[in-house]
């Protein structure tokens, strides 16, 4: 498997993505692809208390760690794509936070890739999320879920 | 004594007061756990970031490292809560 390894695809930005746009890249890319698997993470509202989601990065290593987590991948699966997109800054509810897309010839190594992209990229990919109340006051950070640790010790 | 960078982000950075700072790690700062121990003992903000050192994060040249790491070639070296992004 990944003789001829893909180079992932991988962007930090404020600005949105266009899931569709990004998953035809994939599918174009490569002649043989059988199987495009798209994840996208959006901004819950916390049932109403939300009015926002802020989220700190940290500029350089954001890009590197994912990139490193990325390579990770298509060393362990064969993929014929690979793209990793991380929004930071205010998000509201409803609006796109990340977005994987793996494409490989069969589904089994897709499904895998992004799961595993998901499960690495929340426990090592640095970012910060913090609440914004909908009364307008600044909530609370966040804390990390013991669950995305024992999700991604699964690998 | 070697300059480095530190850089500090989320509630570490909040409780701390700063984004980043240039220090002279002292004789006898070796390791990632002698830094975060003689930063705890710096100033009560200091002191609040690092109550419980076992829980911070720490990245070398912006790449993970855990608390028995050495400082030796670090240029800049990040502390930070667990991290919630995706």
């Amino acid at each position: 498997m990944g003789s001829a390894a893909v180079t992932p695809r991988v962007r930090i930005q404020q600005d949105d993505f266009d899931l569709a746009v990004e998953a035809a890249r994939l599918s174009a890319a490569h002649s043989n692809v059988g199987a495009v698997v798209t994840f996208s993470g959006l901004c819950r509202d916390e049932d109403g208390r939300l009015s926002a989601l802020e989220l700190e990065h940290y500029p350089g290593m954001a890009e590197a760690e994912i990139m490193r987590i990325a390579q990770e991948a298509v060393a362990r699966w064969p993929l014929t794509g690979l793209t990793a997109i991380h929004r930071h800054g205010r998000i509201a509810p409803g609006e796109n936070i990340v977005l994987v897309v793996a494409a490989s010839s069969h589904r089994q190594a897709a499904f895998e890739a992004a799961a595993f992209m998901m499960d690495y990229l929340k426990t090592r990919a640095p970012f910060w999320k913090r609440e914004h109340l909908v009364d307008g006051r600044p909530g609370a950070w966040v804390e990390a879920r013991e669950e995305d640790d024992t999700s991604a010790e699964r690998w | 004594m070697a300059a480095v960078k530190l850089r500090y982000f989320a509630w570490v950075r909040e409780r701390i007061g700063t984004a980043e700072e240039d220090i002279e790690l002292p004789e006898g700062v070796a390791t990632v756990r002698d830094l975060l121990m003689w930063l705890q003992k710096r100033e009560e903000g200091y002191g609040e970031a690092l109550r419980h050192p076992e829980a911070i994060r720490v990245a070398i040249n912006q790449e993970h490292v855990d608390h028995k790491e050495g400082l030796d070639g670090a240029r800049e070296i990040a502390l930070f809560p667990p991290m919630t992004g995706g």
